[in-house]
């Protein structure tokens, strides 16, 4: 204890850093440990009220944020058309936007902006609801109903995410390149046909796996950095709070490092 | 018939950041009694009968329930150790998204998982009329009140005939007559049920009225066990303070040196 306040008072950057990198690693260790724990459990999805339990989560992170990914993903192919537009009407080449706009959307925007989008409603909404019943007892109460949290609570919300994070990426992709072909004919007056017909010559098999295996990690991520944050939320509404803007945070941090390292192993590193 | 010890703690210390809140605590529970553990709020009484279900581990010293030492179980038997017993949170802790029927039904349907439907729905119903909560199976927590949640809870708590219940502070907040029949329930699943109780309490009317034994927790130890006519009776400065609810006395004088 004495020894923390000292080294604190005389390096107090040093012992900053070092606890920011105790707490980083001691949070990883929680979420990883907490993965596998869930994972042994899977058995239980055999039972009906898990089934329920699926469903209902499935349709929380499914249905409910359609509406906003909708928004989201047409501007996302609209930006990216009308700013690849820029570049490529500067040398006269416009027809091959309809490539650029989807294969961007394909392997990265569009899992990319689904998991920004699912982290930021989805994942927070986990870690606010099991943190509020963690700081309300339902937490205990479920261990001492020996009924496990891994099991009960965050199996069902992982696998749903790890489904249904793909599936709205589908969704993402053929509304990304929707807009992305909207925006090619009203501001740089390439046809429908002549932009899909570019986008499909170039756009192969793998752009298409990696995108949702990317989509899959993410799902992953962002439920059990959600839940992990949640079922360490302590001291009442503040500590809500708290575990819910870090369960945002980490989250974004790890789609983004992921994503760099997921595109970096299948199109660079030599199988 | 001797007196089986169900639960013994020995020697138990618990910290929390740097603050002893259990200081050495010597206490045992025997078959079938309700014992009651009376002491100032933040005393340390909810933080003891955490110890005694596992939600907490102690820093030193033995905690023995079923003459096994909590300590030394692994998941798996910790859990069926837990199937053993109920327990009853301060604010009732009923999961809110599922109706008071679903929340009493949850431990059967985890538990017991050959039973029939029409099986787990009769015990339900059975622990719902016991708390006389069987016309409120349909409804969620929120739409209840503080009281209804608490003995919704308790049903929930007795769902699987545990022997132990613990009750943590199961009539703060109630109106004097719905902590009295809280206070009669409590009674009653003891009688019914024959389970053994320790109920954790600030409130002297109620552990009067319930205990068999009652136990005071004073700065982090058992500063008397007895009777309640023994600790009516006592001797002890603390104790007469704090059942008569004296603001002058050892208590808050100490309080005031510190």
């Amino acid at each position: 204890m004495s020894d923390e306040s000292r080294a604190s008072t005389l390096f107090p950057t040093v012992a900053r850093l070092g606890e920011f990198l105790y707490e980083s690693l001691t949070g990883a260790g929680y979420a990883l440990s907490l993965l596998f724990r869930t994972l042994l459990q899977a058995g239980a999805m055999f039972r009906a009220h898990y089934q329920e339990a699926l469903l209902r989560q499935m349709f929380v992170c499914g249905i409910q944020t359609i509406p906003v990914t909708l928004i989201v993903s047409v501007f996302t192919g609209a930006i990216l058309a009308l700013n690849g537009g820029l570049s490529l009407e500067s040398i006269g080449q416009e027809e091959l936007i309809g490539r650029i706009v989807t294969i961007s959307v394909v392997r990265e925007m569009g899992p990319f902006m689904t998991a920004l989008i699912l982290a930021a409603s989805v994942g927070s909404a986990m870690a606010a609801e099991i943190g509020t019943m963690k700081v309300s007892e339902e937490i205990d109460a479920l261990d001492v109903m020996g009924i496990e949290p891994a099991r009960f609570l965050v199996l069902p919300r992982v696998l749903a995410m790890a489904i249904m994070t793909p599936v709205l990426t589908v969704y993402t992709n053929l509304l990304g390149v929707l807009g992305g072909a909207i925006t090619s004919y009203a501001q740089y007056a390439v046809t429908f046909r002549r932009f899909l017909t570019d986008a499909s010559i170039y756009l192969t098999a793998k752009d298409i796996y990696t995108g949702l295996l990317k989509a899959f990690l993410f799902g992953l991520v962002i439920s059990i950095v959600g839940c992990s944050q949640g079922l360490q939320a302590r001291g009442g509404a503040i500590g809500v709070g708290e575990a819910t803007r870090r369960a945002v945070v980490v989250s974004y941090l790890l789609i983004i490092v992921l994503g760099y390292y997921v595109t970096y192993l299948f199109f660079r590193v030599e199988w | 018939m001797p007196e089986e010890r169900v639960i013994e703690l020995r020697g138990v210390r618990k910290s929390f950041n740097g603050q002893e809140v259990l200081r050495g605590i010597d206490l045992e529970v025997i078959a079938r009694e309700t014992l009651v553990i009376i002491g100032r709020s933040g005393s340390g009484k909810s933080v003891s009968i955490r110890q005694m279900v596992g939600l907490d581990t102690p820093d030193a010293g033995t905690v023995r329930v079923f003459g096994q030492d909590l300590a030394k179980l692994n998941t798996r038997d910790l859990l069926r150790l837990r199937l053993r017993i109920g327990y009853l949170f301060q604010s009732g802790a009923l999961l809110n998204w599922m109706t008071v029927g679903e929340n009493v039904e949850l431990p059967l349907l985890e538990h017991r998982r050959r039973m029939k439907e029409k099986e787990r729905r009769d015990k339900v119903t059975e622990k719902l009329a016991l708390v006389e909560m069987q016309d409120a199976a349909e409804k969620y927590p929120a739409e209840i009140s503080g009281g209804m949640k608490k003995r919704a809870a308790l049903a929930r708590a007795v769902i699987l005939e545990p022997e132990i219940v613990f009750y943590d502070e199961p009539t703060s907040g109630l109106d004097p007559v719905i902590a009295n029949t809280i206070n009669d329930l409590i009674v009653e699943t003891g009688r019914k049920l024959g389970t053994t109780q320790v109920v954790v309490t600030h409130d002297m009317e109620s552990a009067y009225r319930i205990g068999d034994r009652i136990a005071m927790l004073y700065e982090g130890k058992i500063i008397a066990v007895g009777t309640p006519d023994e600790i009516r009776s006592s001797d002890d400065p603390i104790v007469q303070q704090f059942i008569a609810g004296e603001t002058t006395g050892p208590i808050t004088g100490s309080a005031r040196k510190k």
